[in-house]
């Protein structure tokens, strides 16, 4: 009954260590890690523990098969959450870059993403010369009305099947409206010519995108006289003339979305007013931020819950793992450790050597999978299916918080693995673990 | 058999690490269990008999681009086609956009083409005499607690009414079941008629998104594609005819390469289970090499002292290994609705539990290896002696 409430009473410190480590600040833990440091030199029995710590890490080369295990199995754990955490942070970034606060785009009341929309010659107009839409030195208001429409093409990495290409035809304000849409090669299309610009990350995504090249769209051939760079999720994109798009897509005057370069940010309000108010069209406002924020909702959000849930049973298969090691290394150093105690050593130092050495390898292991992930995931180019049903090429995005939390975790389970060892180590009857021979 | 007894206690000589070790296997199989179905829905798994049985023709250009519904008389007329059926994307939402519900325009001939529809003939005479009659899927109707008779409002995201509106009112005129083979997500449908939405809708243009065809003969799907790919070469409206199964593949790689994540996770994680029960065995047969050499001198031959320890390590992957399967077979179905069915997880079928088995008795027999050897090799004299 004892052993099973002072279980119980170990278990619940652990469960509220947990909540408050995932939620402490990298300062915070830095400033522990100095404490403990300052401890283990300065403080009486924290040089002991410092000493029984040398002694347990000099036994380490002995037993390397299992602490591999520790080590290698924590590898595994924080290389695939980080690997998947990467995956989607790339995709959010890649959709959210795209936004601005500047720009906002209108849509038909209540359709979610640009292929769902559908506005008309009029419903253009009228958003168009709407106030609170900037105006170029023409007069005339920077806006750009566009069609999105899908192609065909297939990927490089796998010829035989089709994807789906966002073919996205532009105003001539297009490039007012998008500034950081610029041409690397090549040059612009010209309006009513069936000519194409194509975003560098298509372009390395998809096959027969370079320059010069012919392209065949609704059964007409187009032609590639440009590329263009963006960093976001335009440049998984093939531009052309709204025009000559629409004609060949049998779209008539319509459009999916206008949007509209605000004359300030704090235009937007006055923009949306005029624009919900209007009884003549029915219509969604948003700034691109909010737009392209939704966008990336979705899919990040079921990319995260995934990869902590894999990360998760993954941690426990290696906590136990840890548990297993840490057991066997109290047993087979269990004399050690009663001689010690029986020289007049407390169990303070004893607990933390262990906990100490297990966090070590963790530490070790931590590391190895964040660097692996790193030096093979950061940049690495993938796609998927994003809002307009077309392809979004993004890249794996292994940033510095991802690495930290991935030394989180290891550092957490290497806790969890050692505690429980450890504490078995403190409380070894000293006399029956010396007669043990 | 007769000596199951003795290796179950050598399994669980040591309590603790026995369990521990089952636990980290467990976790193992548990992802596995979890992960293999999704890639076999996402590589292999369209391979089904139904799904070569049947074409879908779609526009060449992109799957959004719709066909002209004349086309439908012209590919009837090819010999090899037994029915020809049209469907069109309705994209229904139920209240709110995340009620997203898979629904589709068919016409009459649709449901005869696809034989994972199992209707009765009142559910098919009800629908055709309701104009705004809607056939569902069992799974659908326990999501929302539908029942036939009931008028639902569901709102197209794409299309409105002639009068603006983008809510349409249906009917639900029959809950269908599915064959007992039938992919996942066909119990999650909604049909609606072509006819009423095309007439019905503001931008109704006579369109049809993709046509499905039934063969009389599977063998023949690639002459019979090539056939209806001609009726529209170099047309405004050319086709790609591919069958059920390769037109389904096709959009499960859209969505990225998820067979390739889902094994690189489980490479990891094997590598890492290897290891570590890896670990286990050496440690446990060290520990047992007096009791080894025990069982030689009382006449155990090498043969069967390498053939205990094999078993033991087996047994121990096979253990971990069912439950966590299982785990993950009463787990899976619980995790898709908790997600609102944003995860959406293909039941765990025989194939997985076979592919799961096999794994365990491999990497039972890879981490036994060793120690198994170590134990066969064993002299009797030294290792009494503690040497």
């Amino acid at each position: 009954m004892k052993k099973f409430l002072s279980g119980l009473g170990l278990f619940s410190i652990l469960v509220a260590w947990l909540i408050v480590w995932t939620l402490l600040p990298w300062f915070v833990i830095l400033g522990l890690a100095i404490l403990l440091a300052l401890w283990l030199v300065i403080g009486r029995s924290g040089r002991r523990a410092l000493s029984v710590t040398r002694v347990g890490l000099s036994t380490l080369a002995e037993r390397l098969g299992s602490t591999a295990v520790i080590v290698i199995g924590i590898a595994g754990v924080v290389g695939v959450l980080v690997a998947l955490l990467a995956m989607g942070e790339g995709l959010s970034a890649t959709l959210q870059q795209t936004g601005s606060d500047d720009t906002a785009i209108v849509l038909r009341g209540g359709s979610g993403a640009e292929s769902n929309s559908v506005l008309t010659r009029d419903d253009i107009d009228v958003i168009e010369q709407a106030p609170g839409i900037a105006r170029d030195t023409q007069g005339k208001p920077v806006a750009s009305a566009e069609l999105v429409v899908v192609a065909n093409v297939p990927r490089k990495s796998d010829p035989a099947t089709d994807a789906n290409v966002e073919i996205r035809g532009v105003g001539d304000e297009a490039w007012q409206v998008w500034p950081k849409v610029t041409i690397v090669a090549g040059r612009k299309f010209k309006p009513g010519l069936r000519e194409l610009d194509v975003g560098q990350a298509a372009q390395r995504q998809f096959v027969g995108l370079d320059l010069g090249k012919q392209l065949k769209l609704a059964g007409q051939e187009w032609t590639i006289v440009g590329v263009f760079a963006s960093g976001d999720s335009h440049e998984s994109e093939l531009w052309g003339d709204s025009k000559s798009v629409a004609s060949a897509y049998r779209r008539g005057s319509s459009a999916e979305s206008v949007t509209g370069r605000l004359a300030s940010p704090q235009a937007f309000d006055r923009f949306k007013a005029s624009l919900t108010s209007d009884p003549r069209i029915k219509v969604d406002v948003s700034t691109t931020r909010d737009y392209f924020n939704k966008q990336s909702e979705g899919l990040s959000k079921v990319i995260r819950v995934v990869g902590i849930t894999i990360g998760v049973i993954m941690a426990i298969g290696a906590i136990f793992g840890a548990l297993n090691t840490m057991y066997a290394a109290v047993a087979t150093r269990a004399r050690e450790i009663a001689t010690l105690r029986a020289i007049g050593f407390r169990g303070l130092p004893v607990v933390v050597s262990v906990l100490l050495e297990t966090m070590l390898l963790a530490l070790l292991g931590g590391v190895i999978g964040a660097a692996i992930v790193w030096l093979v995931f950061n940049g690495y180019t993938a796609s998927t299916l994003g809002g307009n049903f077309s392809q979004v090429v993004f890249q794996f995005r292994v940033t510095p918080a991802l690495l930290w939390n991935g030394i989180k975790w290891a550092l957490a389970i290497g806790f969890i693995g050692g505690l429980f060892p450890a504490m078995r180590a403190a409380r070894l009857p000293v006399t029956a673990a010396l007669r043990e021979l | 058999m007769k000596y199951f007894h003795l290796i179950w206690s050598a399994l669980f000589r040591r309590k603790a690490r026995t369990i521990f070790t089952l636990i980290s296997i467990v976790a193992a199989f548990l992802l596995f269990g979890l992960l293999n179905s999704v890639r076999v829905a996402f590589t292999s798994g369209s391979n089904s008999l139904a799904g070569n049985e049947r074409l879908v023709v779609a526009s060449r250009f992109s799957i959004m681009t719709g066909l002209p519904e004349s086309l439908k008389s012209r590919i009837a007329a090819i010999p090899g086609v037994q029915r020809v059926g049209h469907e069109n994307w309705f994209g229904g939402v139920y209240q709110e956009p995340k009620n997203f519900v898979f629904s589709f325009a068919v016409d009459e001939d649709y449901l005869g083409t696809n034989p994972d529809i199992l209707l009765t003939p009142q559910q098919r005479e009800a629908f055709a005499q309701t104009q705004d009659g809607a056939l569902i899927g069992e799974a659908l109707a326990a999501r929302y607690h539908w029942k036939v008779g009931q008028k639902i409002p569901l709102q197209s995201q794409i299309f409105p009414r002639k009068n603006g509106d983008k809510t349409w009112p249906f009917t639900i005129v029959g809950i269908y079941q599915t064959a007992k083979d039938a992919p996942n997500g066909i119990d999650q449908m909604f049909f609606l008629h072509w006819k009423y939405f095309d007439e019905a809708n503001l931008y109704s243009q006579h369109e049809v998104g993709w046509y499905v065809v039934k063969l009389a003969d599977a063998k023949k799907a690639d002459k019979v594609a090539h056939a209806i790919d001609a009726l529209s070469a170099n047309s405004d409206h050319e086709t790609k005819t591919q069958t059920a199964n390769a037109f389904n593949a096709s959009f499960a790689k859209q969505v990225g390469n998820i067979g390739l994540i889902v094994e690189a996770i489980m490479a990891a994680v094997f590598f890492t289970l290897i290891l570590l029960t890896g670990n286990t065995m050496a440690q446990a047969v060290r520990e047992r090499i007096p009791e080894l050499a025990v069982l030689k001198t009382i006449g155990f031959s090498n043969r069967s002292v390498l053939a205990l320890v094999l078993a033991e390590s087996i047994l121990l992957l096979l253990l971990g290994g069912v439950i966590g399967v299982a785990i993950a077979s009463a787990l899976a179905p619980g995790l898709a609705k908790g997600s609102g069915g944003m995860i959406q997880l293909p039941p765990i079928g025989a194939s997985s539990w076979i592919e799961g088995i096999v794994l365990m008795v491999v990497i039972g027999i890879l981490v036994g290896a060793l120690p198994a050897l170590r134990g066969m090799r064993l002299k009797i004299v030294d290792a009494l002696a503690g040497r």
